[in-house]
């Protein structure tokens, strides 16, 4: 086997500000995984559709225009309509505690706030993705 | 500046100084600034020696003006105070003007929100939780109608943050003039308009760099006739800080910009004295407060040179580099917000000591939201301490002569000049920008800076150091109210059945023949935005003809 | 369901997850190709390769969006490199594709090289074998383009295409002998700028040499294909190219080749395997100090081992 964690990172909406999902791939590309960026101004059908492409363990989305609780919803649904919840959904942004609290409890993995270190998204992923997930009967 | 005996006797103190310094117990702190760049302990004549009084620094209102572009600079105006603001609904953003107003703010700027800053009207689906959440939505003529209730634009200047679409809203402007009564001649403000830094740096674009660049010199050239006392460009080095460059790359990349506009100028046609006058410059103010300073006074060096001698421009106000500063939203932590005002105090500080033209000051509260009333106030009031309270504003470039200041901007503009030509090496800007080579050299420091923090190389009060556990935000936060989705996209269909539609259809046509011909765009666009056509719809169309800009692809 | 049924249903997802079996060289990778092998053959396969910069990502994005309108359904391979210190990498072909992501019958892949040094990721030939058997008519490989010559494209192709920009004169004198092995068609992409006609006519003076009449004649295509100009013409150029190798039999030839090549990489793999499976470390240990000591020379002990292995 040899099994990479494949991690796609996006940006949905219109904001353009990528200093911070640029600085996250390198630093996930640093740290041995394999990164997916799609760039910048992704809809959610996008997204969903380049994860399914690439079978990425998990999508990083960053938000800092505001709009992360009508993005990370709308890219949540449609996993869950293409029978994809396996894919771990975590980000970061601009949230404030009580949306990150509402995010979490409609399915959003962890999400990271400003001064959170790339250290902390290695960590955090590589602990998520361990379990790995439930193989499927190929045959 | 130092005769030669009294140097070398100089040097040979220097020398004295250092043997003792070496034997002090040192920190083990790393001495860097915001940047990276090592600074030494100390600075002595020997480190300007090479600087020549009057043709290096002079005096103010001097070339190369590196003293400040006014001979009497803040003893005789001070600089504007001018809070970028714009949040919600046009309406509740007009309350936030004349809140500002009233609290002795001297100009306006205007922040639009996503879907404006893109070119999407707030009923695209595009624009879906976007719609007045980091500004004001406009999307007619109406929306800048309300805006500017009750503020009458012969006696205010106006910043607009805008862009790809920035012809437009400078149209709306005007016309929102004439319904005032008051002639375009009379306006005085400045549009962004600087594409060139967002497909470096802030990456709201519409259309590949050609036709954005036509739409430009369009504006520069209808300005200079109707419009002759608006800046036209804003050439920015705001956001090209923000996404990560040093001040040297900010300083370097922001001015090759400026060169950019100013051949695509010549190259259009129009004499450089025409339009040259009217280009001004955008700068950030991070914490390094003497490398901030240099900066400035570095950069208004290096415009003043290459204007004259370069470019050949004979007016002085085409030498000039006036500009506008923002203190750094990228230095604002999260993590016990109140300590942002004093994070804003030091670089208006800078900004100031710098001898900036205007400045905004950021709200302690813009690493959450858009600011509170509050956090606004209190951002206004910094600016009012320096001006008032600190004295710095009656002396002019206090800090000319300082050793370590002067030889820091002798060092800027060094560093500049040799990325002057390594862009040209490349093939100028747009070849860069295609390549993606900025972006490359921004997203590195980026990333360096980024591991600086997490190695600890670098202290960030309250991110990596001297944080509190389980520390609760105990400022108000604002929140953008989620109907105003709804009220946008209401007040958009009103305007679409009370409008002349037949009217709105052949200004549109009108428009669609000129951008494909070789027109000035500007008057067509003016009778688009007269008619109630929308942002989007003008958009649309010339995007039919324009085509629209794809990312380059990444490293 | 097992993930073979919906493969073989045309679910994406199971498509998605059985490339991730093959190119992780899962337990079972052998048997799913082999469970799929008779469904292959099909597609029609396109390599893109070329110097880093020249665009090709965007023609790939381009010449998919005319195939798909022409009714084909197309699969993509963008293989960009791993970093040999990390193992990471940073696959960014997508950014050129955008659009094209959620078009019908698009399938897009990035592969990392993993290791591979040849232009392509070890696994690039199986993951085209599994598009091709979920159904793609066209199969567009780009290769990871960071200016060595990139020679494993031509064993996983039908036709391929090398590209350059007005700037990369210089580097075609240095990729010359390699680029005559390998390239079907020229493609001079962004011809609109200062140097085109210059780089046109300098292949045309070295392809001269190697054009023959009645023979394929090696065309040169001009395009711009951020503005999608020229990109009908190069189609074009494609489809002669098939038309051309089938009617004289030389793709049936090329194919029977890279059939050779791909016996002799899984038996090599399997060999490996084998090897690795029976050779612990402490046995290599223990070797490594009887050649130290003069007691076997390494040939004989290499021979000695390969006996034992009982092949």
């Amino acid at each position: 086997m040899r099994k990479k964690y494949r991690i796609l990172l996006a940006k949905p909406g219109l904001d353009g500000h990528d200093r911070g999902i640029k600085v996250v791939a390198a630093a996930l590309r640093d740290a041995g995984f394999e990164v997916i960026y799609t760039g910048l101004r992704q809809t959610a059908e996008m997204i969903v559709e380049a994860a399914i492409q690439e079978d990425v363990d998990a999508i990083g989305m960053s938000i800092l225009s505001g709009a992360h609780m009508t993005l990370f919803p709308a890219v949540l649904d449609l996993l869950k309509k293409r029978k994809c919840e396996h894919i771990l959904v975590f980000g970061g942004g601009i949230i404030p505690d009580e949306d990150i609290s509402k995010l979490e409890k409609k399915g959003v993995g962890k999400l990271f706030t400003p001064g959170a270190t790339t250290g902390e998204i290695i960590e955090y992923l590589k602990k998520a993705l361990k379990e790995g997930r439930k193989e499927e009967a190929v045959f | 500046m130092f005769d030669k005996d009294k140097l070398k006797k100089i040097e040979e103190e220097k020398r004295k100084w250092e043997g003792v310094y070496k034997t002090c117990k040192a920190t083990n702190r790393r001495c860097i600034t915001v940047s990276g760049e090592e600074v030494n302990p100390l600075y002595s004549p020997a480190d300007i020696a090479n600087i020549d009084f009057s043709k290096d620094i002079a005096f103010p209102g001097e070339f190369p003006y590196t003293r400040g572009i006014r001979t009497n600079m803040y003893r005789g105006r001070l600089w504007t105070m001018r809070q970028f603001s714009g949040m919600g609904t046009p309406r509740q953003t007009n309350e936030r003007y004349h809140f500002l107003l009233q609290r002795g703010q001297t100009g306006l700027s205007v922040a639009f929100d996503l879907p404006t800053l893109m070119g999407y009207d707030s009923d695209h689906p595009r624009s879906l939780g976007e719609v007045g959440v980091c500004g004001v939505a406009v999307d007619s003529l109406k929306d800048m109608e309300i805006i500017f209730d009750g503020i009458s634009l012969d006696k205010i200047s106006t910043s607009m943050t805008i862009n790809a679409p920035a012809s437009i809203l400078f149209a709306m402007y005007i016309a929102v003039g004439e319904k005032q009564g008051i002639s375009s001649e009379k306006l005085t403000g400045t549009i962004q308009n600087d594409i060139l830094k967002e497909y470096i740096a802030q990456k709201e674009w519409i259309f590949p760099p050609l036709p954005h660049m036509r739409l430009i010199t369009d504006v520069m050239a209808f300005s200079s006739r109707h419009v002759p006392k608006w800046n036209t460009i804003s050439i920015s080095g705001y956001h090209i800080r923000e996404a990560g460059a040093t001040a040297v790359q900010e300083l370097a990349f922001t001015l090759a910009d400026g060169f950019a506009y100013v051949e695509a100028g010549i190259k259009a046609g129009l004499d450089v004295d025409d339009f040259a006058p009217r280009l001004s410059f955008f700068f950030n103010s991070h914490l390094d407060f003497f490398e901030e300073i240099a900066k400035y006074r570095a950069a208004r060096r290096i415009w003043a040179r290459h204007m004259r001698e370069r470019y050949k421009a004979k007016k002085e106000e085409s030498w000039l580099l006036r500009f506008h500063t923002q203190t750094a939203g990228c230095s604002l932590t999260a993590q016990q917000p109140e300590n942002n005002i004093a994070r804003t105090a030091f670089e208006a500080l800078a900004a100031v000591l710098g001898g900036t033209q205007s400045l905004h000051t950021n709200s302690m509260d813009e690493s959450w939201a858009l600011p509170s009333e509050k956090a606004v106030q209190i951002a206004l009031r910094t600016q009012q301490l320096i001006a008032f309270e600190t004295g710095v504003a009656n002396t002019i470039d206090p800090l000319a002569g300082s050793y370590y200041v002067e030889s820091l901007t002798n060092k800027m503009e060094e560093e500049a000049e040799k990325y002057f030509a390594e862009i040209e090496r490349r093939g100028g800007v747009l070849k860069g920008i295609e390549e993606g080579y900025f972006q490359r050299e921004i997203a590195e420091a980026a990333y360096r800076y980024q591991k600086e923090i997490e190695s600890k190389d670098r202290i960030v009060v309250g991110i990596n150091d001297f944080l509190i556990q389980d520390e609760k935000i105990e400022i108000p936060i604002l929140k953008v109210d989620p109907e105003v989705e709804k009220k946008q996209v209401q007040a958009i269909k009103k305007v679409k059945t009370e409008r002349d539609n037949d009217k709105v259809k052949r200004s549109l046509e009108n428009l669609k023949k000129v951008v494909q011909g070789t027109d000035n765009t500007m008057p067509a666009i003016l009778e688009c935005v007269r008619c109630y056509a929308t942002e989007g719809e003008i958009v649309e169309v010339m995007k039919s003809v324009f085509g629209e800009y794809v990312e380059p692809p990444l490293i | 369901m097992s993930l073979l049924d919906r493969f073989l249903q045309k679910d994406e997802v199971a498509l998605s997850r059985l490339i991730s079996y093959v190119e992780n060289q899962a337990p079972d990778y052998r048997k799913i190709l082999s469970s799929l092998y008779s469904r292959t053959g099909k597609a029609y396969r396109v390599g893109i390769t070329g110097p880093p910069g020249a665009g090709k990502s965007t023609l790939v994005d381009k010449l998919s969006c005319d195939l798909i309108q022409n009714g084909n359904e197309v699969g993509i391979i963008a293989v960009d490199p791993s970093s040999p210190f990390t193992g990471g990498a940073l696959l960014g072909d997508r950014i050129r594709m955008q659009d094209l992501t959620t078009k019908k019958g698009i399938f897009i892949r990035s592969m990392a090289t993993r290791g591979s040094l040849g232009g392509l990721a070890f696994a690039t030939k199986e993951v085209s074998l599994l598009l091709d058997a979920f159904g793609k008519d066209f199969i567009l490989i780009e290769t990871v383009g960071v200016g060595q010559i990139e020679l494993d494209i031509v064993d996983a192709c039908d036709t391929t295409l090398v590209v350059f920009v007005p700037e990369s004169g210089d580097s075609i004198q240095a990729m010359k002998a390699g680029l005559m092995e390998i390239a079907d068609i020229f493609v001079v992409n962004k011809a609109d700028r200062e140097g085109a006609n210059r780089i046109v006519s300098e292949l045309d003076m070295i392809l001269d040499v190697r054009r023959k009449k009645g023979e394929w004649n090696y065309p040169i295509v001009s395009t711009e294909a951020v503005n999608n100009k020229g990109i009908d013409d190069l189609l074009k150029k494609i489809k002669e190219h098939r038309k051309y190798i089938t009617e004289n039999h030389l793709l049936e030839k090329h194919r029977k080749e890279q059939i050779k090549s791909e016996l002799k990489k899984i038996m090599e793999l399997k060999l490996k395997e084998l090897l690795e499976k029976n050779l612990s470390d402490a046995n290599l240990d223990q070797l490594a100090e009887k050649v130290y000591s003069g007691q076997e020379d390494p040939y004989s002990a290499g021979e000695k081992i390969l006996e034992n292995l009982n092949l």
